[in-house]
């Protein structure tokens, strides 16, 4: 049987009642759905194993942070496929920068171990039941999270550079909703 | 008991003590800076903890400061060996968010590109694969054919190996008469030398005795640890994004999936042999049938104008000045696109707020994704076993770390 | 065009040729100078063009690579230096024995490139000296080759007590290197 997103979301109705908070579908005809971080992965392990929608493939997942958003600062997005229908889906959970804990998906699929870890190395996201958690890409010793929007892209400290012929003030304002 | 005698009894009753062995990150044979610790029993390795992030550029920050079109240079330093692949693929991110319809004539020349990118890449990995086995011949000999293929890459955009190649759109110029002849040049010679290669690893007793059985993996460890590309496909399954998502016009060309049984590295090499084979098929189809027509899109919001009407015309001025200054936003949404990279499904996640820089992008990058499975794969095996597993995935540092 | 290489200065007889030592060793060591190749990203596999037989690096004496800094004299460093691989390129530059030089290829090395970011050192020289940068992004063969010529005519031109020299030991100090 052949997916779609009206399908895909008939069945989450129909397997998983009241879990989908928001949907909408991208210009790229991918269907985005948004849940609850704490089900995030009891929903994930059983898209996988529903005979209907068979999400076998993580492809990726990212972290987001938004700070305007009050109480829904930081997200993470993953991006799942069907290959049985060739079927792409988004799933998005939300959640406040002060309590950033998302439950683990190693258990679902390993390839999430190291997705995780560069999101926790990058946003502070911290994913409980994680067996490794801590950096990937960025020095051990680094205390800040250096992909959220307050930081910025430079090294502060460098004397060969010099900020004003860069046109750089640091003031990169934006908004987004 | 003699005294030799009661001294080997007493060897027996030593608990061995597993040997660590720090494997990098510069390293002869590890191609790239990674660092694995290994612990060994002996010859044959218990554990491996590998340590990556040694060449961390921050792409992913960088692209949230630059303009659309100034983050194509980056995404060449993903897969350095394959970056018209990468290019195209931003550029084809881009498109879909921003809604441009690519001119048939532009996708052919883009199928044509990639592909040479793609046996560029299959032509390095090869190549050192034979030479972590001893067989340095092969690797001077596809040089050279690396040599001609950067050939091409010149004539198109200029450069040879960090190519920034295509724009979005389209492509930045038409083939000149220097690529039509060196295409022409290389699709005649090239099988010759190539066989020439193959004729020397394919079915060389040595070399197959060497790495058959070397870093095995089965499909469903491979699908769970999100494998894609040649290694996946070694290991049975036949998942690949051209044939799964079209891109550019793929649909229209008829090219077999090469598959292997076990995963190990024999198999990885040879369909790296055959996916090369494939790609020139598709050269030469996306050649023979090259379609007349414009090589870019008409937008000039993104495409920067002939230069004659720069120099006479009020809008072509001001369109090159917003283009090159990177002030031209694109439309607020969220895109992924994904297009067959030399390592697997090179994935691109776009969030655009309707600025003149994206918001967040995300790089799904294979290499990352898979080397995760590295310590699996070499548990048991021996030392050279290991160093010819990693050389046989195509770990590229520059795709590992972003 | 001349090619043979220049003779150094010196008193020529029957069956003799006499020069300052330095020279001699000078000339000895240009021409047979065991590299290094650092190589991390992108400039690498140009490098490895390089090595190939179109652009040929071989035949400036550079044959044999040396893969361990205990048995080289040039350390090329070629691609992006990050943070975290400081520590590591300045061990692998102390482990070296003098004579040593560094080269360093591509913007990155040179000055961190086109990554002005966070975890990227703004080039080489901020933990080791370095003796050539050669621009590029990467580097063009003959932009390489041109930047190993001018290595060997640094190492032609050395004085033998340069490395005594109480100059060179407040270079090193500068670095923090004994």
């Amino acid at each position: 049987m052949n997916l779609s997103n009206e399908l895909v979301l008939a069945r989450f109705e129909q397997e998983f009642p009241g879990v989908v908070k928001a949907s909408e579908t991208g210009i790229d005809g991918i269907l985005s759905v948004e849940i609850d971080r704490e089900q995030v992965a009891d929903v994930l392990r059983k898209m996988r194993d529903d005979s209907v929608l068979q999400f076998n493939f993580l492809s990726s997942l990212n972290g987001m942070h938004f700070p305007q958003h009050e109480g829904r600062e930081l997200g993470v997005v993953y991006h799942l496929h069907n290959w049985v229908n060739n079927f792409r889906l988004r799933v998005k959970i939300f959640f406040p920068i002060a309590n950033p804990h998302v439950p683990t998906l190693t258990g679902v699929w390993p390839t999430a171990n190291w997705m995780e870890r560069q999101e926790y190395d990058f946003f502070g996201i911290v994913f409980d039941g994680h067996p490794d958690l801590r950096r990937i890409l960025n020095v051990d010793d680094l205390d800040v999270f250096p992909m959220r929007k307050e930081y910025k892209l430079e090294d502060g400290t460098r004397t060969d550079k010099d900020d004003r012929f860069f046109g750089r003030d640091g003031h990169e304002g934006r908004s987004f909703d | 008991m003699s005294q030799v005698q009661s001294y080997f009894s007493q060897l027996d009753s030593i608990d061995g003590e597993l040997a660590t062995l720090n494997l990098g990150p510069t390293h002869p044979a590890t191609h790239g800076i990674f660092q694995n610790v290994l612990k060994m029993d002996g010859e044959k390795i218990v554990s491996a903890e590998p340590t990556i992030g040694y060449i961390h550029r921050a792409f992913e920050k960088l692209a949230e400061r630059r303009p659309f079109n100034q983050i194509t240079p980056i995404t060449d330093r993903l897969n350095y060996c394959s970056s018209p692949i990468n290019n195209m693929g931003w550029h084809m991110t881009v498109e879909k968010l921003a809604g441009i319809d690519v001119p048939k004539r532009a996708q052919y020349m883009r199928i044509i590109v990639m592909e040479l990118a793609r046996i560029a890449d299959h032509l390095v990995c090869n190549a050192v694969i034979g030479v972590d086995t001893g067989a340095l011949t092969g690797f001077t000999y596809m040089f050279q054919e690396r040599e001609r293929i950067y050939d091409m890459f010149e004539e198109v955009c200029g450069a040879r190996l960090t190519t920034n190649i295509g724009r979005i759109g389209g492509m930045e110029r038409d083939f000149t008469p220097g690529f039509h002849a060196k295409l022409k040049d290389f699709l005649k010679t090239f099988p010759v030398n190539f066989q020439e290669f193959a004729n020397l690893l394919e079915r060389n007793r040595i070399f197959m005795d060497r790495v058959i059985n070397a870093g095995p993996i089965s499909a469903e460890m491979a699908m769970n640890y999100g494998f894609t590309g040649p290694n996946l496909r070694a290991a049975g399954v036949d998942y690949d994004v051209r044939v799964m998502s079209p891109y550019s016009s793929y649909d229209d060309f008829d090219f077999i999936i090469p598959v292997g049984q076990n995963g190990d590295t024999y198999d990885r090499f040879m369909v790296r042999q055959e996916e090369i084979r494939q790609s020139l098929k598709i050269i030469n189809d996306a050649y023979a049938n090259l379609p007349e027509g414009d090589y870019h899109a008409d937008v000039p919001d993104y495409y920067l104008p002939p230069k004659d009407e720069v120099y006479t015309k009020m809008e072509a001025l001001i369109y090159h000045f917003k283009v090159v200054m990177g002030e031209v936003p694109i439309p607020k949404g969220e895109v992924y696109h994904a297009v067959e990279g030399g390592n697997g499904e090179l994935g691109y996640y776009l969030v655009s707020d309707g600025g003149r820089t994206p918001y967040r992008l995300h790089f799904r990058r294979p290499c990352f994704i898979y080397y995760q499975a590295y310590p699996e794969m070499i548990k048991g095996a021996m030392l050279s076993d290991a160093i010819l597993t990693m050389s046989s995935m195509n770990v590229i540092a520059g795709e590992l770390d972003a | 065009m001349a090619t043979t290489a220049e003779m150094p200065e010196g008193y020529a007889g029957e069956g003799f040729f006499a020069t300052s030592l330095s020279k001699a060793v000078g000339l000895a060591r240009a021409n047979s100078l065991w590299p290094l190749p650092f190589a991390t990203s992108c400039c690498g596999i140009e490098f490895m063009a390089t090595m190939g037989s179109n652009y040929d690096l071989a035949r400036f004496g550079m044959e044999r690579l040396s893969f361990s800094p205990r048995q080289s004299d040039l350390l090329m460093v070629m691609g992006t230096i990050s943070k975290k691989m400081g520590p590591v390129l300045k061990q692998v530059y102390t482990q070296m024995a003098e004579p040593k030089w560094v080269i360093a290829v591509g913007a990155c090395a040179s000055s961190g490139g086109i990554f002005d970011t966070y975890s990227v050192l703004q080039g080489i020289d901020k933990v080791i000296p370095v003796d050539v940068y050669v621009p590029g992004c990467p580097p063009r063969p003959e932009q390489l080759i041109d930047g190993i010529m001018k290595i060997q005519e640094l190492v032609k031109n050395e004085p033998l007590r340069r490395r005594y020299s109480p100059e060179y030991q407040h270079l090193l100090e500068k670095y923090q290197i004994s």
